[in-house]
């Protein structure tokens, strides 16, 4: 890309789905009627104190163990002060030199398989904003703005790479598997289209080689990593083009239109130096118990990527189908459960294919249908012990799907087991010689163009329950015969 | 005897031996409340506390405060009564939500009969920057009451209530109870909730009694410190506040604060302070000189630091969500109205120097800095609890100054709390009680102790009040 290589760093907000806010007993709400869950805390009346939300620090440590950081012994609140109706006291209680969570690392997997490793700069603790809407625009001197103070207060918890980054398709591919880490942890929705989970990208080029950093410039607020791979692209190109004509970029904030596929300036970063930031003297520092952060280090869950890992690796999986089970932390513990009991190749066969499949028609997900891990790992041995045929197999999945019960049972009060019977098939295929005398002849003749048919009869005869491969044998076996 | 005359303590008393009634006790000084020359009150709230004082004496058994009435500064949030902080910005404002030490007094028994004039958003020592009105010392109509609790203190002391509460972030509670010839307390920081407090300096402030006696003061503040789940600052009280007893120093080591003793203080106020200082060694305490050679610096520190946490805690006050505002076309515009127009001068010139002092740029050398001698302050005083139990200085270093002498030279009117802010600083407790008389204006001895050593302050000042018999009934008070 003409001797130019991007540096990218993001930082994610993430909302945590606790059941209160930040600093005061609201509830958290997602769509209620605006203003419904306000206190004289989170609406900053004269006098009001913040409390820290012990559960919102709780999942503050448990992001920053996942992502390998430094647990910080002590750290402390500031205050950030800027003037703006979507702010009530006028500054956000955030964290600044001594954050929760210090350095870390994070370990993605690029599609190719290769480790893509990104450093953690930090995560820490905040507050969200209220949210505000502009009645005629975004402009100034619109005809009015509303405040919905529902979402203030929200705990957030910022997460700040290095610029590790070196291309959009990268950021993405860390991005994606972030929020998958988040989502296995727990503590957040990660809902980018309600914002539960939203990314900016600092982006910046320099020339190949080179180590220094270039100016950057930050992507905003982009509502779909699909979005923000583009953007970065789209601004790695207006880089390339200011550079290499000689310009230079200045430090600005820029705005992705996907429409359009334009990037435009927002506002200029200058006026970010004004923060004031200051320790906010209403709070006391934040001392976890080194025995709790154990705990909590201890309880993780098994996570995304080393769960991929483990698929591949252990169980024998392909990348795709261990990209596709550990899609959601309930998929990856039903399929896992299922693993548990059964062939873990077929396993993942089955639940991502057919299982998914089948509940997609009556809108269901595995882990809440009837279909039980157990049920589901019964059926694979079913199948693997050649007790029904895998159009049986399907049928019995729909009855179970359908009313519920063991598959064994299925299979027998619906009599789809399979016949293997080899004195049985042949019954079946003299019989369908008698019928079709013509074929009959063919097949004796060696024409073999006529053993799919025979096949297919006998299958349709038996209600599926044949077994394929015995049938194929023994009409194979008709060949020269009399 | 007429009822404003009995202490707070008697009147509890006076209610448990059925001598009277909340409601006469209520209505007694109602009457002095509305007969008030010295502008005390912003507000009064004779309805409610007409009912509530009904509802208390209609109780099977009264609560430990019995029924007796109180003032309350106008910094305290009281629900549905008119709080403005001695502010316009707060003109009319009805909170939602009543202050946490307020509510914990009601419990047991407190009347609020209204709320207190005061220096707008306790920025002064005078109430002479209350947008409202000047209150009057009690003692001399053409002089100040201090500040910035000044209407509590004077309500006090013209005994409209017998007692009152104030909050001080850097002497707001001592220097107006020594300039009114009354008791006052600040607690250790962390030991009252600042829940409902309309911030100032939060690292700074604290609530704390005003009254006529020591035991008063005490009885108060028994029920107001502990622990408060909506205040994280707030610390449990190691074990409970005692009523004082007593009446001989025997034992206590007192240290008198050199740097507060010299240049700058009245040789009036020396003098009472002096003879205080030997009443206290008659008693039987040891009494020796103590350096803090940081104090000196503690006026410029807190100049930093509070004016800095102030620039944060008044910026929510933009006209939007509640308060009076000035419309405007642009969302800036009426930003800077709503702003220019309701803020008085002095709390404009705090924000600016606060807005300054955190500056990027200018962070280092003046709000890092303002900490770092803090923190050394915090050691000084440390070091000198090691050797003596109580440090002992003028609480002011002037008495009561004529009205407007000072408003046109903010840093003269900044030197009224020399005395009191290195102890805000160090976040101790305090006590400042009337010794004397200089030109027939009151004298404040203020005791200062560790942390939590608010027992054995109270008992110290217990025992000076007893040997020196003051008479806290200002020249010509009729009751
Ligand atoms: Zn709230």
């Amino acid at each position: 890309m003409s001797g130019f290589e991007p540096v990218i760093g993001v930082e994610i907000h993430v909302q945590l789905s606790t059941r209160t806010k930040m600093f005061c007993g609201c509830a958290l709400s997602f769509g209620d009627p605006p203003n419904t869950h306000t206190c004289p805390v989170c609406l900053a009346h004269p006098g009001v104190l913040p409390v820290v939300n012990a559960e919102a620090v709780r999942r503050a440590l448990l992001i920053g163990l996942a992502l390998g950081c430094e647990i910080a012994p002590r750290s402390i609140f500031h205050r950030k002060n800027y003037f703006y109706p979507d702010l009530p006291k006028a500054y956000q209680v955030s964290q600044f030199d001594i954050p929760i969570c210090g350095r870390g690392e994070f370990t993605a997997i690029r599609d190719d398989g290769t480790d893509l490793v990104v450093g953690i700069t930090r995560a820490h603790l905040e507050e969200d904003a209220a949210k505000l809407t502009h009645a005629g625009g975004r402009r100034a001197g619109a005809e009015g703005s509303v405040v919905d103070f529902n979402r203030g207060g929200t705990p957030l918890v910022e997460i700040v790479t290095e610029p590790d980054l070196r291309s959009a398709s990268d950021a993405g591919t860390f991005l994606r598997q972030l929020r998958q880490t988040l989502l296995f942890l727990g503590v957040s929705d990660c809902s980018m289209e309600e914002g539960s989970m939203r990314a900016d990208a600092n982006v910046s080029i320099r020339p190949v080689g080179s180590h220094a950093l270039g100016t950057k410039t930050e992507l905003k607020n982009m509502n779909s990593f699909r979005f923000l791979e583009r953007g970065i692209d789209a601004e790695i190109a207006r880089q390339t083009q200011i550079v290499a004509s000689g310009g230079r970029v200045r430090q600005e904030t820029v705005h992705y239109e996907p429409e359009t596929g334009e990037i435009t300036p927002l506002r200029s970063k200058e006026e970010s130096h004004a923060y004031r930031y200051f320790p906010e003297p209403d709070l006391v520092p934040v001392v976890p118990d080194p025995a709790w952060v154990d705990d909590l280090r201890h309880g993780l869950p098994e996570l995304p990527v080393p769960m991929r890992r483990r698929m591949v690796g252990e169980m024998g999986l392909s990348a795709e189908d261990a990209e596709v089970l550990t899609g959601s932390p309930e998929l990856a513990a039903y399929f896992m459960a299922v693993a548990g009991e059964a062939d873990p190749k077929a396993a993942a066969n089955w639940v991502r294919g057919e299982l998914r499949a089948q509940l997609r028609e009556v809108g269901e997900e595995p882990w809440e249908s009837r279909v039980t891990p157990s049920r589901m790992a019964a059926l694979v041995g079913l199948l693997a012990e050649g007790t029904v045929s895998v159009p049986a197999a399907k049928e019995v999945l729909a009855e179970v799907i359908a009313t519920g019960g063991e598959p064994a049972a299925v299979v027998e009060a619906r009599g789809l087991g399979q016949i293997s019977d080899e004195d049985a098939l042949r019954d079946v295929i003299a019989d369908l010689m008698d019928a079709n005398p013509d074929q009959a002849g063919q097949l004796r003749d060696g024409k073999e163009k006529v053993i799919g048919f025979f096949v297919g009869q006998a299958m349709k005869q038996t209600g599926g329950r044949a077994d394929p491969k015995a049938v194929q044998r023994l009409v194979r076996a008709q060949i020269g015969g009399d | 005897m007429p009822l404003r005359d009995l202490t707070a303590s008697e009147q509890v008393r006076a209610l448990a031996a059925g001598d009277t009634t909340s409601l006469e006790l209520v209505d007694a000084h109602l009457a002095a409340v509305e007969a008030d020359d010295v502008r005390a009150f912003l507000a009064v709230d004779a309805e409610g506390a007409r009912a509530r004082a009904r509802a208390i004496d209609a109780l099977p058994t009264r609560p430990p405060l019995g029924g007796v009435p109180i003032g309350i500064k106008d910094a305290l949030s009281t629900r549905d009564v008119v709080t403005t902080a001695g502010s316009r910005m707060l003109e009319g404002f009805r909170p939602v939500y009543t202050a946490t030490c307020v509510r914990r007094l009601e419990e047991a028994g407190a009347i609020v009969v209204g709320k207190t004039n005061m220096d707008e958003f306790a920025m002064g020592s005078s109430t002479e920057n209350s947008a409202y009105a000047n209150t009057l010392n009690p003692w001399d109509h053409g002089r100040v009451p201090g500040g910035s609790s000044g209407g509590s203190a004077a309500a006090v002391a013209e005994r409209q209530v017998p007692w009152s509460l104030g909050s001080d972030t850097g002497g707001s509670i001592r220097q107006p109870a020594a300039l009114c010839g009354i008791v006052g307390v600040k607690p250790t920081y962390g030991a009252v909730s600042r829940y409902g407090l309309i911030a100032f300096a939060s690292s700074l402030d604290q609530v704390g009694p005003f009254s006529r006696t020591v035991t008063d003061a005490a009885l108060l503040l028994r029920h107001m410190v502990g622990r408060d789940p909506m205040d994280s600052t707030s610390l449990d009280w190691p074990g409970a506040i005692a009523l004082p007893t007593a009446t001989d120093l025997t034992g206590l080591r007192v240290g008198v604060v050199e740097e507060l003793m010299g240049e700058g203080v009245e040789p009036g106020v020396r003098g009472a302070i002096e003879a205080s200082l030997r009443e206290m060694e008659a008693l039987g305490a040891t009494v020796v000189p103590v350096s803090l050679p940081s104090t000196p610096s503690g006026l410029a520190t807190y100049y930093v630091l509070a004016p800095a946490e102030c620039s944060a805690n008044l910026a929510r006050f933009d006209g939007i969500r509640y308060g009076p505002s000035v419309a405007a076309e642009t969302l800036l515009d009426q930003y800077e109205q709503t702003r220019g127009a309701l803020f008085g001068p002095e709390v404009k010139r705090r924000i600016m120097l606060g807005t300054f002092a955190l500056a990027s740029g200018y962070y280092d050398e003046y709000y890092g800095r303002a900490q770092r001698v803090r923190t050394l302050i915090v050691r000084e005083f440390t070091e000198a609890f090691r050797s003596v139990d109580v440090l002992a200085s003028p609480t002011s270093p002037t008495v009561a100054f004529p009205l407007g002498d000072r408003t046109a030279d903010p840093y003269a009117m900044y030197l009224a709390d020399v005395c009191t802010i290195p102890v805000s600083l160090a976040g101790l407790p305090a006590i400042s009680i009337p010794c004397g008389l200089s030109g027939g204006l009151p004298v404040g001895l203020q005791l200062a102790g560790p942390a939590f050593s608010e027992n054995r302050l109270l008992d110290a000042a217990h025992a000076v009040e007893q040997a020196l018999a003051f008479d806290t009934r200002p020249p010509g008070l009729v009751t």
